[in-house]
């Protein structure tokens, strides 16, 4: 699948941000255990048909599992190639029946601050919220994700279920969600409102705005080895044919 | 002076100060030799800049802590504190090499990173104010600038300053480690804040 080299299952489950367990990018992979992932249960409200709490196993039932290879850009200026297994997000819209007054979808992370010792310091606010417009959320790169490398989600990785936006800087796609709401007007996203000077609502990948600490022009290959070279960052991560028509007329340096 | 800090100064008396110079090579040693051989991690090259230059904040911290203990404590590490300084220093100059040349490596970009991004211009110029340090700190220059030399060394609480606040830049969202290193650094240089005249013509009078 398009021409990627996946990085290997280790370098993807040791290397991770997932601040509930801890800053340090090894913390989930040494705390993230204490998380139950099973029972696992997921509140759908807001403008949709359907609301309700659904378990994990009737959130998926019926959905079709496929592996997607993506690349993953952080906004930190590292990048990887991981192959999810998930499905498309408009699925599960779908079965939850959108309203038609719904403009955006918002999602939240699990707060168990007995089985996330990270969530003690309020280094963002918690829980952990993002959120998508909903032609975003409807696209099908937009992956709803429960796997990858064919196994269950490693927990350090956002399990059971995540959301992965292949174009979007990492931290749009938000780990263990616990929530899904239907909404009407764009809703509060946690770096955002940690600093709307450094993260916007759409945070796409673009080498052409900057962070204001990080340049985003080029990205360190996580896996080439001490002595690799940065590689360019890619307009939309790569997937400005498949993205760039959500964003036409636009200014992404407004809309960053 | 308490009979524990009679004692320990005692035996240092013993301790030349070289050794400092030999023992600090090895850690940057170590952690290239680690990171070619991938024992580094997943991302070793960020592991290096990061293992490195926190050591060099910590060796800097320490050498600002000699004065506020032979102050409060008598235990006296003053024939120390130029090879600490001075390890410090070459951490600093590790990390910021890592950075140049196995990170970023593109120089426009470094250039462009130095002039925009606050956190790394704030690190350049506290790197920037230690090099007079570094380069005067030999046994000729402090005879030959005598109480200028004094002064010149007065630059190194600015650049732990820029070194903390760098530190603390870097980190997404306030994270507590970075805080504890400048709430230290604060308390060394607090320590080191003289109090007003009147009280000590008071103990003369």
């Amino acid at each position: 699948q398009n021409g990627l080299d996946p990085n290997t299952f280790e370098e993807i489950t040791n290397y991770n941000n997932y601040y509930e367990f801890g800053t340090g990018k090894e913390d989930p992979a040494r705390y993230a255990h204490m998380l139950t992932v099973d029972p696992w249960s997921v509140v759908v409200d807001g403008l949709v048909d359907n609301p309700g709490t659904y378990s994990f196993a009737d959130l998926t039932d019926g959905m079709t599992i496929e592996e997607r290879i993506y690349r993953f850009r952080c906004v930190e200026a590292w990048s990887m190639v991981i192959p999810w297994n998930g499905f498309e997000l408009n699925q599960l819209l779908e079965k939850v029946g959108v309203q038609s007054g719904a403009k955006y979808v918002a999602f939240e992370t699990a707060y168990r601050p007995e089985e996330m010792p990270g969530v003690k310091f309020p280094v963002v606010e918690w829980p952990y919220v993002e959120g998508l417009r909903l032609d975003e959320a409807m696209h099908p790169l937009t992956l709803m994700a429960t796997g990858l490398y064919g196994k269950e989600m490693p927990k350090q990785n956002g399990a059971p279920i995540r959301l992965v936006v292949p174009w979007k800087y990492g931290f749009k796609s938000i780990k263990s969600i616990v929530r899904i709401s239907l909404v009407e007007d764009e809703p509060p996203t946690t770096w955002n409102k940690a600093n709307p000077r450094e993260y916007g609502f759409y945070s796409n990948v673009n080498p052409n705005v900057d962070h204001p600490r990080w340049s985003q022009a080029t990205e360190r290959v996580i896996g080439a080895g001490i002595f690799a070279s940065r590689k360019d960052t890619l307009m939309f991560n790569g997937y400005e044919e498949q993205v760039a028509s959500l964003y036409e007329g636009m200014d992404l340096s407004e809309y960053f | 002076m308490s009979p524990v800090a009679r004692s320990v100064n005692q035996a240092l008396r013993k301790v030349p100060a070289w050794p400092i110079y030999l023992i600090g090579v090895i850690p940057p040693v170590w952690l290239f030799y680690q990171g070619v051989t991938g024992n580094l991690g997943v991302d070793p090259v960020k592991k290096m800049e990061h293992e490195i230059g926190l050591l060099g904040l910590q060796v800097l911290i320490a050498t600002l802590a000699i004065t506020p203990l032979f102050r409060f404590t008598r235990i006296n590490l003053v024939k120390f504190r130029r090879a600490l300084g001075l390890v410090g220093f070459f951490y600093i100059v590790c990390h910021l090499a890592v950075w140049l040349f196995l990170d970023v490596q593109i120089w426009s970009q470094i250039w462009a990173d130095i002039l925009k991004r606050p956190y790394i211009t704030i690190g350049m110029a506290g790197f920037a104010l230690l090099i007079p340090l570094a380069v005067t700190s030999n046994d000729w220059s402090m005879r030959k600038l005598r109480r200028t030399w004094k002064t010149i060394h007065k630059l190194f609480y600015p650049a732990i300053i820029l070194g903390g606040v760098h530190f603390l830049l870097l980190r997404k969202g306030i994270q507590l480690e970075p805080v504890f290193y400048l709430v230290g650094i604060g308390a060394l240089l607090a320590t080191r804040i003289r109090l007003p005249r009147r009280s000590r013509r008071a103990v003369n009078a």
